[in-house]
């Protein structure tokens, strides 16, 4: 089990209702972590769907469904950025 | 030598910014600098609509990731100095946004470099916009037309749906 900490934003954080929480995996990669927390249903099965526009940072990196999953890992979901 | 990043919710003055990243380097013969500012209205809304503009950040990424595109600036242009400035928080029209400034011997590597810098930060800097429209607030949605510009530089941003 690896301990990592998850981080939701803008509209993501809004449909779980919350920015952080920490969640014991078994996933080696971030495409194996989405689909755990996929398999959790409700608003997450709605707001990380990989039909939407979910855009991952893995240790505060731009990272795809094929990047490592590091121990005690910061993980981060959240839509398309719009700032400048 | 000032630090090259700022994420703050107050206003910024942008000679104030210049004038500190200049200062002591005769070598500087150009200065560079865009300032993004806060419409009240929208692509195809003729009217002025926009009341208010909430900016979200990720703190911790949203520097990192804005460093790492002023190294990738001064290793693509022959320039001496970039800062960006990012406002976050709560917003109304008219209020400045952002700010990137660019300094080097010659104006055309900081005019490239500023405007490489903005485009990058469009699509790769974790920001994100709220706009409330006649009392309602709406996430802004990314565009297609910010990746192209980044694509113009030979990278591939993968940001907007597609």
């Amino acid at each position: 089990m690896n301990t990592i900490t998850l981080k939701y934003f803008a509209s993501i954080r809004e449909a779980l209702g919350h920015a952080s929480e920490p969640w014991a995996t078994q996933a080696a990669t971030l495409g194996a972590l989405r689909a755990e927390l996929l398999a959790r249903g409700g608003a997450y099965g709605e707001a990380l769907a990989t039909s939407t526009a979910l855009r991952m940072a893995v240790n505060q990196t731009m990272a795809d469904d094929t990047a490592a999953l590091p121990a005690g890992a910061e993980v981060a979901f959240f839509p398309p950025v719009t700032g400048g | 030598m000032a630090s090259r990043v700022a994420i703050q919710t107050a206003d910024f003055n942008v000679s104030d910014e210049i004038a500190t990243l200049r200062a002591h380097d005769a070598r500087v013969g150009a200065v560079c600098s865009f300032v993004g500012t806060v419409r009240d209205r929208n692509l195809g809304q003729g009217a002025a609509s926009i009341s208010a503009l909430e900016l979200e950040h990720y703190p911790g990424m949203t520097e990192s990731a804005i460093e790492a595109m002023i190294d990738a600036a001064h290793q693509r242009f022959d320039i001496f100095a970039a800062r960006v400035v990012h406002r976050v928080g709560k917003l109304a029209p008219l209020d400045q946004i952002v700010m990137v400034a660019v300094t080097s011997a010659h104006r055309g590597e900081s005019f490239k470099a500023c405007e490489f810098l903005m485009d990058y930060l469009k699509t790769q800097a974790p920001f994100w916009k709220k706009e409330t429209l006649g009392g309602v607030a709406l996430w802004v949605d990314a565009r297609v037309s910010d990746d192209a510009a980044l694509a113009r530089w030979g990278i591939e941003a993968r940001n907007a749906p597609v």
